[in-house]
């Protein structure tokens, strides 16, 4: 099957400042990809180019097998767009939003209405159908936007960031919901910042940093090539246990008040060390997309 | 979709928006040319009986209220497409909700600068039908007038949609108000003729588009179907088609980065 996104070089600048900086990668039709990466990495930026919304400074771009660089509006046509930053229209009603926003993809008033209201159930907001858009709460909103970018019945999904701000029942909700659409065949691009989403939903995905990818692959992949199968996380250790931990020539890093270790059998490490130092704060657990996350990324907190 | 139809949905999601308060929105229109031909016919008209006008003499009243139709016309239309457009572009985000579907930036423009004259239609449509009541402009010259003040009020709102294009800020729309739109309201022959001014002053008030607003509202108020309006009317054409292009250039502009 042709890929869906197909981007060679791809570059964006702001003026002289580099927001995407030659990235290449491809995306297969019907899989969910992800975009992981700290804030200001350019994933909404990668996002927006592919959409053609902002133009590409340099670099290839072509998606669903259309140049973006001439065929934007086709382009827009075939896709739906969960943006990052909610831009409902204040002025209409919830069902309104809709309605409205079907004409601009020259969707027939009959057929509008029958698409609204099937939204309007697929995201559970249907008794909202006559509310402001300004009395609906930060998740409804989130919930509202998808059907939104549904109405044009897309073959790719771009949802930038779809589950912020959202509750634990409105965030599994959603995950649902975009597991549906890729049964159906959607192609899902997806921004996060919850890498247990990125694990659940995404076929594969890139973590990008300061404009570049670092890493690109399935997560179960990336976790056990960059993470180690087992993770102690000690809270407050004190120094004794730190260097004790060291002297063990044990893989560790401390991030805030937190260290992370990696011994090969966790449970006996955490016995041993709550038992010598009168720990009660270790924890065992499993590699995760964290710590692949935060190890690609360097763990302290950028501007 | 053709490039018109899709121009249009931008238009019609503004007409919606305007029609689901229309009550409110139809009463300034209504109630402020009484207002106007009230204090200005009752009240100032009994000091002010005459003014001169076109080599003879006519009422204050008849005076003034093609002088207002023309202030309506500015202000509906300047407002529009400064403050409603700079709100809707900043705050709202429609303009960028709407470029995610195949409609284009350049499309966006367009349909706001079309709304921004068509609240120079409605608003003219409704108050010569008020001037009308009061006994002054007459079938079916008054007809025409809402034509004028879409196409002056094209001409408006796209040089206000170039202010907008460099705005940093929604209070800085205060400088062209300021520096433009108020002393045009007060100087471009609406409240007195321009001839009352001082010669420097004259000189300046021919330069202000609103003074041949007012010329053309006042000839057809009082049915003078001359050269002098056709000319100004074909100028008025060509200017409004010339602030269309570059509002949409300058727009284009700031948004697409
Ligand atoms: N319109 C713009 N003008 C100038 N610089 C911009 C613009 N939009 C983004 N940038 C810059 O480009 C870089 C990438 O931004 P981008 O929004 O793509 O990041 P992101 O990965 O989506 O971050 P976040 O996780 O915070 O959403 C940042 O340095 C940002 O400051
Ligand atoms: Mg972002």
């Amino acid at each position: 099957m042709a890929p869906a996104i197909t981007a060679t070089d791809l570059t964006k600048k702001y003026g002289d400042a580099v927001a995407v900086d030659a990235v290449s990668f491809e995306v297969r039709e019907g899989e969910c990809f992800g975009f992981l990466g700290p804030n200001g990495a350019g994933k909404t930026t990668t996002m927006k180019m592919i959409y053609g919304f902002s133009p590409v400074t340099s670099g290839s771009l072509h998606v669903l097998g259309l140049d973006i660089r001439t065929r934007a509006r086709d382009v827009k046509a075939l896709t739906g767009i969960c943006p990052q930053e909610d831009n409902l229209d204040p002025d209409f009603t919830v069902r309104k939003n809709l309605v409205v926003y079907c004409r601009y993809f020259g969707i027939a008033p009959a057929e509008a209405a029958k698409r609204a209201d099937e939204l309007l159930d697929f995201v559970a907001l249907r008794e909202k159908s006559d509310a402001p858009v300004m009395s609906l709460s930060g998740g409804m909103k989130r919930r509202l936007v998808l059907a939104r970018a549904l109405l044009n019945r897309p073959r790719m999904l771009i949802l930038d960031e779809p589950t912020t701000g959202l509750d634990p029942q409105a965030r599994h909700v959603l995950w649902e919901k975009v597991r549906d659409l890729k049964r159906q065949g959607v192609t899902i691009l997806l921004t996060t910042h919850y890498m247990e989403e990125a694990t659940q939903l995404c076929d594969r995905l890139v973590i990008m940093d300061k404009a570049k990818i670092l890493v690109c692959g399935p997560p179960q992949e990336l976790i056990a090539k960059h993470s180690k199968p087992t993770v102690v996380e000690v809270w407050n250790p004190p120094p004794e246990a730190v260097e004790w931990i060291k002297a063990r020539n044990l893989e560790c890093e401390k991030v805030a008040d937190k260290l992370f270790v990696s011994p090969e059998a966790g449970d006996a490490f955490q016995r041993e060390l709550e038992g010598r130092f009168k720990l009660d704060q270790v924890i065992v657990r499993r590699g995760t997309l964290e710590d692949v996350f935060l190890r690609l990324t360097g763990r302290d907190l950028r501007e | 979709m053709s490039a018109f139809s899709r121009v249009l949905c931008v238009w019609r999601r503004n007409l919606d928006v305007y029609m689901v308060t229309w009550k409110v929105n139809f009463l300034p229109p209504l109630l402020e040319p009484m207002f106007y031909l009230l204090a200005f016919g009752a009240g100032l008209g009994g000091f002010v009986k005459v003014v001169p006008y076109s080599g003879g003499e006519v009422s204050y009243t008849a005076f003034i209220a093609p002088g207002m139709v023309g202030i309506s016309i500015m202000f509906q239309s300047f407002f529009e497409c400064t403050y409603g457009s700079y709100i809707r572009m900043y705050y709202q985000k429609t303009f960028d909700a709407i470029i995610a579907t195949p409609l284009s930036i350049e499309e966006v423009i367009t349909g706001e600068l079309l709304w921004g004259g068509t609240k120079a239609f409605i608003s003219v449509a409704i108050m010569s039908l008020v001037v009308r009541a009061f006994g002054y402009m007459k079938f079916p010259d008054l007809l025409a007038l809402p034509f004028l003040a879409f196409v002056c009020g094209l001409f408006f709102a796209g040089v206000g949609m170039c202010y907008t294009s460099i705005a940093p800020s929604i209070d800085s729309f205060n400088y062209p108000i300021f520096l433009f739109i108020t002393p045009m309201s007060l100087f471009g022959g609406t409240y007195f003729p321009i001839e009352g001014l001082p010669g420097w002053a004259q000189k300046v008030a021919i330069f202000m588009p609103l003074t041949h607003v007012t010329e053309m509202t006042r000839a057809i108020a009082f049915g003078r179907w001359d050269a002098a309006l056709a000319i100004r009317a074909v100028v008025f054409v060509a200017a409004a088609l010339l602030a269309v292009r570059a509002a949409v250039l300058l727009m284009r502009r700031r948004l697409v980065v």
